[in-house]
């Protein structure tokens, strides 16, 4: 039996912040689906170790900073046309307001709401992106449905994404569909070193029903179900996969 | 670096715990006052002062003022 609406057979997505995490986890999951994939991160070593781990052939990797307009573009000028652009790359400094230099705020901001801004303003105007093709943008809870100590630059950042994500779900209707995936705290190298002790961790798990922090995967196979044509009639959404943490 | 600069800044961290409760053997996760966001401020203030970037694993390390105050001593340049 091979029915699979979820199937991703004959559709090329670019992936944005591929070299590990959720952006990893989720390029895998694509190609599994049947899809060939453009990866992109600045991270290299990363980029090349996500590309050893894809099924399938012709996928391709372009190594860029996406705060650097000029590298957008000239990777752009190489994209063939796109059935689905992900949007993940993402970094976040824990810091209380009265200790938020601009130059954090600045890297948060640039790396988490102007680049993807600039890439799909791109994306539309070189018109890389087919009819009926779905862009899925990697937000958050956090600064969208729940605040935590030390998370205002984070929140800012991805709060102002998700009103962009509602904005081009309008204006590129009804050919093409925008959504976002809107993850709790997932297990990656975000979560994993850093201002926050083991025991905080083990203590915000707490606050989790389902009492565990995400896995890559939880978020990657949401994010495979918006490019897939089984979501064809969703666009504009924000789906929340958090363990049940914003049921408090 | 000193302990007493040191400890005067750590104690401006917090707005309710008086200043005599700040001393080198103070045991400050203890403080009422205590919370992750002080601890952000905390890591915060030492970036800020003294160019030391801090986990949160170090911070629940440390059990005294001056236990903190030899790891970022250890840090400094």
């Amino acid at each position: 039996m091979n029915y699979n609406p979820f199937s991703l057979e004959g559709k090329t997505v670019l992936i944005t912040g591929a070299a590990s995490g959720i952006g990893r986890v989720t390029s895998v999951e694509c190609t599994k689906l049947g899809a060939k994939v453009i990866l992109t991160d600045v991270n290299e070593k990363g980029l090349k170790e996500t590309m050893s781990m894809l099924e399938g052939k012709e996928h391709s990797m372009y190594c860029i900073d996406l705060t650097d307009q000029t590298q957008i573009d000239e990777m752009i000028a190489c994209l063939p046309p796109l059935d689905g652009f992900v949007s993940n790359a993402g970094v976040t400094k824990p810091s209380p307001v009265k200790f938020i230099k601009k130059a954090d705020l600045e890297r948060v901001m640039s790396i988490n709401t102007f680049a993807p801004i600039c890439l799909t303003q791109r994306l539309i105007k070189q018109k890389k992106l087919k009819d009926g093709s779905s862009l899925v943008f990697t937000v958050s809870i956090g600064g969208v449905y729940t605040t935590a100590p030390g998370n205002a630059m984070y929140g800012a950042s991805k709060g102002a994404l998700q009103v962009f994500v509602r904005n081009v779900a309008l204006e590129l209707a009804p050919k093409i569909r925008c959504n976002s995936v809107n993850p709790g705290m997932v297990n990656t190298g975000l979560v994993k070193n850093g201002a926050y002790s083991d025991e905080d961790k083990q203590k915000d798990i707490g606050t989790y029903p389902l009492r565990r922090y995400g896995e890559p995967r939880d978020v990657a196979l949401a994010t495979v179900y918006l490019l897939s044509d089984a979501s064809s009639w969703v666009t504009g959404h924000s789906l929340i996969i958090d363990g049940g943490k914003t049921l408090y | 670096m000193e302990i007493k600069e040191f400890i005067q800044n750590f104690a401006d961290q917090f707005d309710d715990t008086d200043a005599s409760e700040f001393n080198a053997e103070t045991v400050f996760h203890e403080l009422d006052e205590y919370s992750s966001l002080i601890a952000l401020s905390i890591i915060g203030m030492v970036d800020d002062e003294y160019g030391v970037t801090l986990t949160g694993n170090e911070m629940k390390s440390a059990v005294t003022i001056e236990d903190l105050f030899n790891i970022v001593k250890s840090k400094v340049g």
